[in-house]
């Protein structure tokens, strides 16, 4: 498997300077940041509102993920996002 | 964007999850963007300076009250995004109040400053009041040339601020507006960011509005300075990977096509002036026939909506050729409707930065004229004209 950016133990955190809303106008998750702003869809939108709430490791937010979705298994698509959300700037390690 | 007054997209990082706010091309008509220009008045006097000529005649800026309350109308309309600008904002003894305002009511708020005015302790109160983002601009990596541009001593002061701003937890970005004057000097400005430790750089290059117009010949970049310039940003670009990221943006005088100016005419920027005038973008208010709309007269949704103005060039249908049968007319909107007034004369046509518009030539031209001007022996140089009150008194008597 290539690098990941994170892994199970690592405690992922919003870049600095970036914040996490709900949009009411928008009806949408944002991430709002110097002078922009992402609209997220749903499954991003919960991974940075638990990232954004909770300071804990990658594993404990697929477990908790987990529940609130019902048992699916999330992990591939938690990591692939948190690869790209790391890419893009908006998280740290 | 607001950032500097460069009027393409607002967007730094580009996200592929969801859509980022304002992608060219989108039709959202939702306010998403508050440009509060809070005051005209400003310590410093940057020939460069993209505010009106005429800003000294520009009287009753609007109170706390009433831009708390455009602040709400905005918010409620979407607004995200607030940037605090001027003029020098700094200069509001109600900074404070107005940072906190915004902030509880959700916005981003973007403080846009030249830090005259400002010392540790305000930062930290700014930092107190929720303030999310500072921006300092510099206007060149060494003392002399700066504190020449900027027509002040401040040099000193902007680094000991831009200090503070990391030292209160901000990252430090930092705006220099490049032009003929600086832009030599690029390897110096990025060294000097990465001696202060900035986080962000922005090397912007000057938009001719207002004062930068007026001094046009003075500030015109030459090509070759340019070529040098981009190397140069590139190069720093790889070495500070994963330290500090480094914006460069091409002016658009040497490119082929136009910028998407503010996205697209009323589609996501506001910009609400001192006085409480609204515009679809902060260089407006010269174009005819505005019939510019304002705050204390009418609702913000109101005047988005509804005005004149901020109807004027939505869509499509206000185009002339050769925008009007355009494939590309959607990427760019046909550029910058107040480029196209400077330098053509009906602000309908194609921005002619577009090497399509038949009135392109008026910009070879205008390349053509700095050129000369640069050429010139020093002392039969035009003088940089500088940006304070007596100088606009002066000129737009005229
Ligand atoms: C008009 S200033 C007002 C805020 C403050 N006085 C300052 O200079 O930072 C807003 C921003 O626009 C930039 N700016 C000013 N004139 C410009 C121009 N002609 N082209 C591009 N950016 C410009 C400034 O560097 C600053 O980042
Ligand atoms: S004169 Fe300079 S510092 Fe003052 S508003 Fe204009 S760009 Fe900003
Ligand atoms: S002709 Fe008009 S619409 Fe077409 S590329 Fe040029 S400016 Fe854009």
């Amino acid at each position: 498997m290539s690098e990941r950016a994170f892994n199970d133990d690592t405690v992922p955190r919003l870049a600095q300077g970036y914040r996490f809303q709900w949009e009411p106008a928008q009806n949408c998750n944002v991430l709002l940041y110097p002078e922009g702003m992402v609209k997220l869809n749903g499954g991003a939108g919960e991974i940075l509102k638990l990232i954004s709430e909770k300071q804990q490791t990658v594993a404990e937010h697929i477990a908790e993920l987990k529940v609130a979705f019902d048992g699916a298994d999330l992990r591939d698509d938690v990591y692939r996002f948190l690869d790209e959300a790391y890419n893009n700037d908006w998280l740290r390690k | 964007m607001t950032g500097s007054e460069n009027n393409n997209t607002p967007d730094r990082a580009q996200g592929s999850i969801g859509s980022s706010i304002g992608k060219v091309g989108d039709q959202i008509r939702q306010p998403l963007w508050l440009l509060a220009e809070l005051t005209y008045s400003c310590p410093l006097q940057c020939p460069y300076c993209s505010n009106p000529m005429d800003f000294a005649n520009v009287k009753n800026e609007l109170s706390t009250e009433e831009w708390i309350d455009v602040f709400k109308q905005a918010r409620a309309m979407g607004a995200t995004q607030l940037g605090l600008s001027g003029g020098e904002p700094l200069t509001r003894p109600d900074l404070v109040e107005l940072i906190k305002a915004a902030r509880d009511l959700g916005f981003y708020t973007n403080l846009i400053t030249s830090g005259v005015g400002m010392d540790a302790a305000k930062v930290a109160e700014f930092k107190e009041a929720g303030l999310d983002h500072i921006q300092v601009s510099f206007q060149a990596s060494s003392e002399d040339l700066n504190n020449l541009i900027a027509g002040t001593d401040a040099f000193k002061h902007k680094i000991e601020m831009a200090k503070a701003v990391k030292a209160n937890d901000y990252p430090m970005v930092l705006c220099f507006v490049t032009h003929r004057q600086n832009i030599d000097q690029v390897d110096e400005i990025l060294d000097l960011c990465i001696e202060l430790e900035a986080d962000y750089v922005e090397l912007a290059t000057t938009q001719y509005y207002g004062w930068a117009m007026h001094n046009r010949d003075q500030l015109m970049p030459m090509k070759e300075q340019l070529v040098k310039a981009e190397a140069t940003a590139h190069r720093y670009q790889e070495e500070q990977k994963g330290k500090m990221k480094i914006y460069y943006v091409v002016p658009d005088y040497y490119e082929e096509r136009p910028k998407a100016c503010m996205n697209g005419w009323g589609n996501i920027f506001l910009t609400i002036t001192p006085d409480g005038t609204a515009l679809p973008c902060h260089a407006a208010r010269q174009l005819p026939g505005m019939t510019l709309p304002n705050v204390k007269d009418m609702s913000v949704d109101e005047i988005w909506n509804g005005s004149d103005d901020f109807n004027k060039f939505r869509g499509f249908d206000w185009m002339t050729e050769p925008c009007r049968s355009c494939d590309e007319k959607e990427k760019d909107f046909g550029g910058c409707r107040c480029q196209a007034f400077m330098l053509t004369g009906d602000a309908a046509n194609a921005d002619p930065v577009c090497s399509k518009s038949p009135h392109h030539h008026l910009i070879e031209e205008a390349i053509e004229a700095g050129i000369a001007e640069a050429a010139k022996p020093v002392i039969d140089q035009k003088p940089l004209v500088f940006r304070n009150p007596k100088n606009s008194k002066q000129i737009s008597a005229k």
